[in-house]
């Protein structure tokens, strides 16, 4: 096995611009889960079977089929609709989707947690279905799940190199690239690799710090 | 879609399929020689199997199969077919996984029926065997199902190393056609359909166990799906 250090050291540069991305859509991608999920979550509550069927199913499919094939359905289907995103777009939207049907049953769960009594005493009190939620209802549901969100963060950064199949230059793009054009395979793929642990170790110890500092 | 079309994906069905069923068994195994050993007595042992499930939980199921596909040639001398390398990454990485639900399992039965095995002076093989595993791995059925299906999503990964999967059938149609969203419905829909009967398969499987040790199967409303990574970091 050899080992070459000065293509460790070429490599760096395109490394830094391909954390600098992979982080950008774990941000972005994010965001759009945590949204989407609570959007999901609530639709699911919603006392019509017309409205929770339709989520039910399409979630369900969601969650069930590879990322990957729906990044490619995103890239390639989207355009045809005459609707044109960048890819950076388009896996962005796409992860968030997939996530987001994880992340409502999260919410469902953080949600089912809060004591019934909490419940009637928004009905008691006459509050507004409005004002149970986002005064009552919510922040208690929300605190408790924040632990499991984090969890997904965590497993949306080990999907984000999917997003090197659509023209993506995150982390695994960077590296592929520079492989192909130097011909050295080990060095910048091991890297990389030992990013992913690195970068997720730093996000388990950042979120087991938030766990404790929500439970005080 | 032609007939031709067609028999493409049902080729990519077979691939997906085969890799699904020979990484699932060496996730298992090494789900289980790992998940095993992180109770052993020895630290070294229980070290080295929470390194293992550390560094491939750490990092992503992609950039193991590209590891595996351009660093272990050059670098070992080994050209594996890319069958057995998809499925060498794949069953190490979600082997990773269901280490830790092994081990979950194993921690959550009820210490007494150690503390009776030692009663009984069962040598430490012999209670893992005979009390522990029966017990604990009906326990695992719903979170290994869970993982098959992320395992399921997985293996359209090897599509990227350019493997005939379904995935990958469906670029050649998308290519073949110059139409996209039919193609990719299809494919997703298969997809769809092959968890569905996974899922079904593992809960037969459980209500067999429970009933080996005499349990019922719980009603099902209550458990959630996770990707493989949920849980699992902390």
């Amino acid at each position: 096995m050899t080992w070459d250090w000065t293509a460790v050291s070429d490599f760096l540069p395109h490394l830094w611009d391909g954390l600098l991305v992979t982080l950008e859509i774990l941000v972005l991608g994010s965001v759009i889960s945590f949204a989407l999920g609570l959007v999901w979550a609530l639709l699911m509550r919603v006392p019509s079977r017309w409205v929770t069927w339709p989520v039910g199913v399409v979630t369900e499919f969601v969650r069930n089929t590879p990322l990957l094939v729906q990044l490619f359905f995103l890239f390639y289907v989207l355009p045809e609709w005459g609707v044109t995103f960048s890819a950076l777009t388009t896996g962005v939207v796409g992860i968030g989707l997939h996530y987001s049907t994880y992340t409502m049953q999260v919410y469902r769960a953080g949600i089912e947690a809060v004591p019934a009594g909490q419940w009637e005493a928004a009905t008691a009190l006459n509050l507004p279905l409005r004002r149970t939620w986002t005064a009552v209802i919510l922040p208690q549901a929300v605190r408790r799940v924040v632990p499991a969100l984090g969890n997904y963060v965590i497993s949306m950064l080990k999907d984000t190199p999917l997003l090197m199949a659509i023209t993506v230059l995150e982390m695994l793009g960077e590296a592929r690239l520079f492989s192909q054009q130097n011909f050295q395979f080990t060095e910048p793929l091991t890297v990389i690799g030992v990013a992913f642990v690195i970068v997720s170790y730093l996000a388990s110890l950042a979120l087991r710090a938030l766990e404790r500092r929500l439970v005080h | 879609m032609t007939p031709g079309l067609w028999e493409l994906v049902l080729r990519g069905v077979w691939v997906t399929v085969q890799l699904l069923v020979f990484s699932a068994l060496l996730a298992t195994a090494v789900s289980f020689v790992a998940g095993v050993a992180r109770t052993h007595r020895l630290w070294v042992v229980r070290f080295l199997a929470g390194l293992y499930t550390e560094v491939f939980r750490g990092t992503s199921a992609l950039v193991m199969i590209f590891w595996v596909f351009f660093v272990l040639p050059p670098a070992f001398g080994w050209q594996l077919v890319p069958m057995w390398a998809g499925t060498l990454a794949l069953g190490l990485t979600y082997g990773a996984y269901g280490s830790e639900i092994v081990r979950g399992a194993l921690g959550a039965v009820d210490p007494a029926q150690r503390e009776g095995g030692i009663a009984l002076s069962f040598t430490p093989w012999q209670r893992m065997r005979l009390i522990l595993l029966p017990q604990a791995v009906p326990e695992m059925i719903p979170p290994f199902s869970n993982l098959l299906v992320e395992l399921l999503k997985g293996t359209a990964l090897v599509s990227v190393m350019g493997m005939g999967d379904l995935a990958f059938s469906g670029n050649l149609v998308r290519l073949a056609l110059q139409e996209s969203a039919e193609i990719y419905t299809y494919i997703l829909l298969l997809y769809f359909v092959i968890a569905f009967l996974l899922t079904r398969m593992m809960r037969g499987l459980e209500k067999r166990l429970k009933a080996g040790v005499g349990k019922a199967a719980p009603r099902r409303e209550a458990v959630a799906a996770e990707p493989a990574g949920a849980g699992g970091v902390r």
